[in-house]
């Protein structure tokens, strides 16, 4: 756990000292604050819900920017040879970076809290669909950070590792489509992967455990994708 | 302190270190030399746990590097070829990150410790990626040296370091010769020459000499070498061979064709003596049965001038 938190805490301060976690953040409060002004704007009501359901496809751009140098960086500059060769796990490293993702986007979103307070300042909103609201958005968000960890993991380009998760994300968003063609067992089956199907419930104030347990499986499977993408040198 | 026994290693059908034996004592600095491509990273690469072997085994201060690779690790303080740093961070962020990792104690002192040695304490607060190469690679030094491992494994330490630079690093490794054990590669021989105690020759993924330097300086300039294999008694056939005029010495190579009375020796006689001819006859008249009789080490030499060809200015330099 020592090396968790270490590779954690270290990739945290590398994003702040590179300007790449300034513009992400500004870039998805502007876009974040011009939607929930404008649904704001339009439908004249104290809720979150709106923006939440929105805010999944900020992520398809935002989280690949996140997530493409975690490990693709690391295996370009042969850091990674470098933790390897010192008492350090692969799980640790990944899990590390995972961390440190995560707590770049708890950054960003605590800044999006902003958009209640007015809503509290000018009106009465309901509170528990705003929290669970939030906690759909992390849960998420996580989900999504993992699968681009693990795009990331398995290229050393940036880009490539960009590319890769935005299209894994694409595709998380469109299974759904698939799903509702192919109708059915295998339909549902296909529709259950898709990322539509779990992020309405949150802002109503509704936890689903099927929805809890969809997106704690994405983090763990891109957690042991990445795990097992990073021994894969110990065969080739 | 280091034991290596029989390595390979494969990348899919091409084959990186093909069969690689070799100690080093505890204390001992040992230069470890061939040309590039011969496999001296990938065995680097193996001992320090990063890839596992294909055959054989390794084993690093009592560890094997394969079945007990962390604690392998915990031992060894590694300096990989592309000396791999965090451009963005500042040399003693960078130390102390590397010292969590490590779990070393007393971290603050010990970073110190190992920036005074490796001469990058005046930059502590220099953000690396603006370092000049020397000094990146005395960062990636004291990376090595915190915690004080008991095993040290340097990969061309000096490559891309201006003559003073690289004088100041030999210095440097010298020094840290008795209290660490220490593997050493490189392509250029006078820097085994001057840093290492005993030298360790590969080429295509084989061992092909291992000696102290001197004796493969002597090896090479002063005297010639025949091996010759022969079927006989190993006292008598010693002898036999010894009666031969300006043969210096014989030696039975290992004991690997004993099974069926075969032995190889190695002959060496003074420069410019052929004495095959000589040896064939006193064999044949000791009644053994002759079965070869070649040159040896001639690859060593071709290896050798390979090696001492890449870097002549650096020898005038002042190794």
């Amino acid at each position: 756990m020592r090396n968790v938190w270490a590779v954690a805490t270290r990739e945290l301060r590398s994003y702040f000292l590179s300007p790449l976690a300034y513009v992400v953040i500004a870039l998805f409060l502007a876009l974040a604050g011009y939607l929930f002004a404008l649904i704001l704007a339009n439908g004249r009501e104290a809720s979150l819900r709106g923006l939440v359901q929105n805010v999944s496809v900020l992520y398809l751009f935002i989280v690949p920017a996140i997530s493409m140098r975690l490990l693709a960086e690391e295996q370009r500059t042969g850091t990674v040879e470098l933790l390897l060769t010192n008492p350090v796990q692969e799980w640790e490293i990944v899990t590390g970076k995972f961390l440190a993702s995560i707590m770049l986007v708890l950054v960003m979103l605590a800044l999006t809290l902003l958009y209640p307070l007015f809503l509290y300042v000018f009106g009465s909103p309901d509170s528990g669909p705003i929290i669970t609201g939030y906690l759909g958005i992390f849960l998420q968000a996580a989900a999504f950070l993992s699968v681009g960890l693990w795009a990331s993991s398995m290229t050393q380009n940036q880009i490539v590792a960009a590319i890769v998760a935005f299209a894994f994300l694409l595709i998380l968003w469109l299974s759904d489509n698939l799903g509702q063609f192919l109708g059915g067992t295998i339909g549902s089956i296909v529709s259950y992967t898709s990322v539509i199907n779990h992020f309405q419930s949150f802002p109503q104030g509704v936890i689903q455990s099927n929805d809890v347990i969809y997106y704690l499986t994405l983090v763990l499977a891109g957690i042991v994708l990445s795990t097992l993408s990073l021994q894969s040198r110990r065969y080739r | 302190m280091i034991r290596v026994e029989h390595l390979i290693k494969n990348y899919g059908p091409r084959v990186a270190v093909a069969d690689v034996t070799f100690d080093v004592d505890k204390g001992e600095v040992l230069g470890f030399l061939g040309p590039n491509g011969a496999g001296k990273t990938t065995t680097m690469r193996i001992l320090t746990g990063y890839l596992p072997p294909s055959g054989g085994r390794a084993e690093v201060a009592g560890f094997d590097v394969a079945t007990q690779s962390l604690q392998a690790r915990a031992n060894i303080g590694y300096l990989p070829e592309t000396v791999p740093l965090y451009p963005d961070m500042s040399v003693r962020s960078y130390l102390d990150f590397m010292g969590k990792i490590k779990g070393v104690k007393d971290r603050r002192r010990e970073v110190d410790r190992a920036m005074e040695k490796s001469r990058i304490a005046h930059r502590a607060s220099d953000q690396i990626g603006k370092l000049s190469k020397g000094l990146r690679q005395r960062v990636g030094l004291a990376q090595a040296l915190l915690g004080d491992p008991p095993v040290l494994i340097l990969d061309e330490p000096t490559s891309g370091l201006d003559p003073k630079q690289i004088i100041e690093t030999r210095n440097l490794i010298k020094s840290l010769g008795g209290e660490h054990t220490v593997i050493l590669s490189t392509h250029i021989l006078p820097e085994v020459a001057a840093t290492c105690s005993r030298i360790v020759i590969i080429s295509n993924g084989r061992v092909v000499a291992e000696d102290t330097p001197e004796n493969l300086d002597r090896r090479l300039k002063g005297a010639e070498s025949i091996a010759v294999m022969v079927r006989g008694p190993r006292d008598q056939v010693t002898k036999a061979l010894k009666g031969v005029p300006r043969v210096l010495s014989v030696q039975m190579e290992g004991d690997a064709h004993t099974a069926n009375g075969l032995a190889t020796f190695t002959v060496q006689s003074e420069v410019g003596a052929d004495i095959r001819e000589a040896l064939a006859k006193a064999v044949v008249n000791g009644g053994f049965g002759l079965m070869e009789l070649r040159p040896a080490h001639l690859s060593l030499e071709e290896i050798f001038l390979q090696l001492t060809t890449t870097d002549a200015q650096l020898e005038e330099a002042g190794a």
